[in-house]
């Protein structure tokens, strides 16, 4: 790639995390709303110009190693506002959504099996994490179960699913999700409506809610659960890239754009529904652990069938199916309600017009996905 | 001669349809049956049916003597049946080699592992595929080869049809499967495209293929052999010169009087 390029897309790239910073960090309205608009304009920008396209393709064609620009940018932010509390809590959010809904567009995005039950297999590594933190366990291998477990309730609730179509698939996991919920309310041995306490996470005999003290640095114990976030995600967004640019994921890609026609040419449509229904929920799973662990507290409330709209909409507006647009559509949907406190109760209000104006415009969402191809393997 | 393919009294039923009544059909190795009949006359009901897309109520349907009624269609496909459809089912969104290499599932490794943590083993699957895949195209026409990479939105009718063809043969199907090929297509597209077919055979001697076609003359270029149906039933048989010169399929289907 030639210089002139590589600079343009470094640009792009610094721009952004530094918009991502403003809008994460400040608490002044005008200029989160200046930040908006300038994120806005660089979606389009990046969409329409020569060189956004290229910065586009530099993020979707790279090897593994442009991933890194997801710790870069994180740890700029953590570290250069590493006391603001508030700050780095929506930071660290941003990164445990961003894991989950990776999660939802493995199901939704690639195989087409939509899922509204995000929030209850949320919930689901969440109470697992509450249940399992006073056993003396290690915290990863709590993270870790609050996946398999949520991949297990998943597997049932995948049947009914595969049994149905379009509509109905999608009435089951609402269904679901509000079972969920009166389920965890009723129930006294899972704290019923007033919830659960959750022991925060302890790796490698630090406990994540002390904050990391090095000579004058003294960060936020969020800082930590920024880092075990930023970990995650990592890990998994390159295994979900992995997954999207390989033989599964074609086959996945298939299976939603024409089962069918898929099943003429040998797929296993059922199969390729279930293993993405499966490997989707481990990670939004794993999330809802992480989430729990953080919060210190979970209460079924936390788990409603809103939740998993919020999900849905960071995958449908950021574009579905793309990977990097989960993350500025996670900060969209999960930040910039929060900050625009100063006009209160229509906060909801304008962001829900925000939501109806980008799908009116953009159809395929701020960054739609873009085409795999193998150029690169072959030597093109 | 050996007999690679037959279908034995087949009937479907759509609610009170009789959509395929009792047909009963055989294909000989190497051999171009071309499949006639009005509009609704069972032809693409009897293609559903092989590849295991219809239910049927009655009969059964053989390849090399082996019983595939009521078999899944991914595993009719191992069994070496593959077709096109009239209305293309490609994936507009995916390249073009993406649509036709996921033709060849039973020689791609699609464990988890494999693909997610044998990335320099799945690199070099990627090339060797790539080369099968632009081999093939190849053959069709270079310039769509070179577009290998290109997304299948971007390319015109008679491209799209190449690509369902390679897509139907990567695997090397013993019987292929055609459903009006030249739908949608000009003239000299479809001029083109009959070329394409015939080189096809050529290339695979030993394959066999059924072809529904509404132009006349690509049945008459490409057929060995033609059967007429009307309301499911088989209504006449034979060479070209001889299905067309009898009289009950020139008054219901080719309109001379």
């Amino acid at each position: 790639m030639p210089a002139r390029k590589l600079i343009a897309s470094s640009a792009i790239a610094l721009v952004s995390i530094v918009l991502a910073a403003i809008i994460v960090v400040s608490e002044e309205q005008w200029v989160i709303a200046a930040a908006l608009v300038g994120a806005l304009a660089l979606s389009f920008g990046i969409a329409k110009t020569s060189a956004g396209q290229d910065f586009a393709a530099l993020l979707q064609n790279s090897g593994p190693w442009i991933a890194l620009l997801i710790p870069a940018g994180t740890l700029a932010i953590g570290l250069a506002f590493h006391e603001e509390h508030f700050a780095l809590m929506m930071l660290a959010t941003v990164l445990i959504y961003s894991l989950a809904c990776i999660g939802l567009n493995i199901q939704f995005g690639y195989a087409g099996v939509i899922n509204f039950a995000g929030a209850a297999f949320f919930g689901v590594g969440g109470y697992t994490a509450a249940v399992l933190g006073n056993t003396g366990l290690p915290s990863l291998l709590i993270l870790l179960a609050g996946g398999l477990v949520a991949a297990a309730i998943g597997c049932i609730l995948i049947l009914p699913v595969l049994r149905t179509k379009g509509h109905y698939a999608a009435l089951i996991t609402i269904a679901f999700v509000l079972l969920f919920r009166s389920f965890l309310e009723v129930n006294h041995t899972l704290g019923g409506p007033q919830g659960l306490r959750v022991e925060g996470a302890t790796i490698a005999g630090q406990e994540l809610f002390m904050g990391i003290e090095i000579g004058s640095f003294e960060a936020s114990f969020y800082l930590n659960y920024v880092l075990l976030a930023l970990v995650l995600l990592t890990i998994f967004f390159l295994l979900a890239r992995f997954l999207e640019k390989s033989w599964i994921g074609i086959n996945l890609d298939s299976v939603r754009e024409d089962p069918i026609g898929a099943a003429v040419f040998g797929v296993n449509v059922a199969y390729w529904r279930i293993v993405s229904f499966v490997l989707g929920n481990v990670l939004i799973g794993i999330a809802g652990a992480t989430f729990a662990m953080m919060q210190n507290f979970i209460a079924p409330s936390n788990f409603t069938f809103q939740q998993s709209l919020l999900m849905l909409a960071i995958i449908v507006l950021g574009g579905i199916g793309n990977l990097w647009a989960v993350i500025p559509a996670a900060i969209l949907v999960v930040v910039v309600p929060e900050k625009l406190q100063a006009i209160s109760e229509y906060r909801i209000l304008v962001f829900a017009i925000l939501v109806v104006l980008v799908l009116r415009f953009r159809p395929n969402g701020l960054f739609p996905r873009p085409m795999r191809h193998f150029r690169r393997e072959v030597g093109q | 001669m050996t007999k690679l393919f037959e279908a034995e009294n087949v009937s479907v039923r759509f609610g009170g349809l009789q959509a395929l009544d009792g047909l009963s059909l055989e294909v000989e190795e190497g051999t171009i049956i071309g499949l006639i009949g009005p509009n609704g006359s069972g032809k693409t009901t009897f293609f559903n049916t092989v590849t295991g897309l219809c239910r049927t109520v009655g009969g059964r349907v053989l390849i090399d003597g082996e019983n595939i009624t009521g078999l899944q269609p991914r595993h009719i496909y191992q069994r070496g049946v593959s077709r096109t459809f009239q209305r293309s089912r490609l994936c507009l969104s995916l390249s073009v080699f993406d649509n036709v290499v996921i033709g060849r599932q039973n020689s791609l490794d699609l464990t988890l592992f494999g693909n997610l943590f044998r990335r320099r083993r799945f690199v070099e699957s990627v090339r060797e595929n790539h080369e099968q895949v632009h081999a093939l195209l190849s053959t069709f026409s270079e310039p769509l080869a070179a577009r290998i990479f290109d997304p299948l939105h971007r390319l015109n009718m008679i491209d799209r049809r190449r690509i369902e063809v390679c897509r139907a043969l990567i695997a090397n199907p013993r019987l292929l499967l055609l459903d009006e090929p030249s739908a949608g297509m000009t003239p000299d597209e479809t001029h083109e495209f009959m070329g394409d077919i015939l080189k096809v055979r050529s290339d695979h001697p030993r394959m066999s293929i059924i072809i529904i076609e509404h132009e006349m003359d690509v049945i008459q270029r490409v057929a060995d052999h033609v059967v007429v149906l009307n309301f499911g039933k088989k209504v006449a048989e034979g060479t070209f010169d001889a299905v067309v010169a009898n009289p009950w399929v020139q008054e219901a289907y080719l309109g001379t009087s």
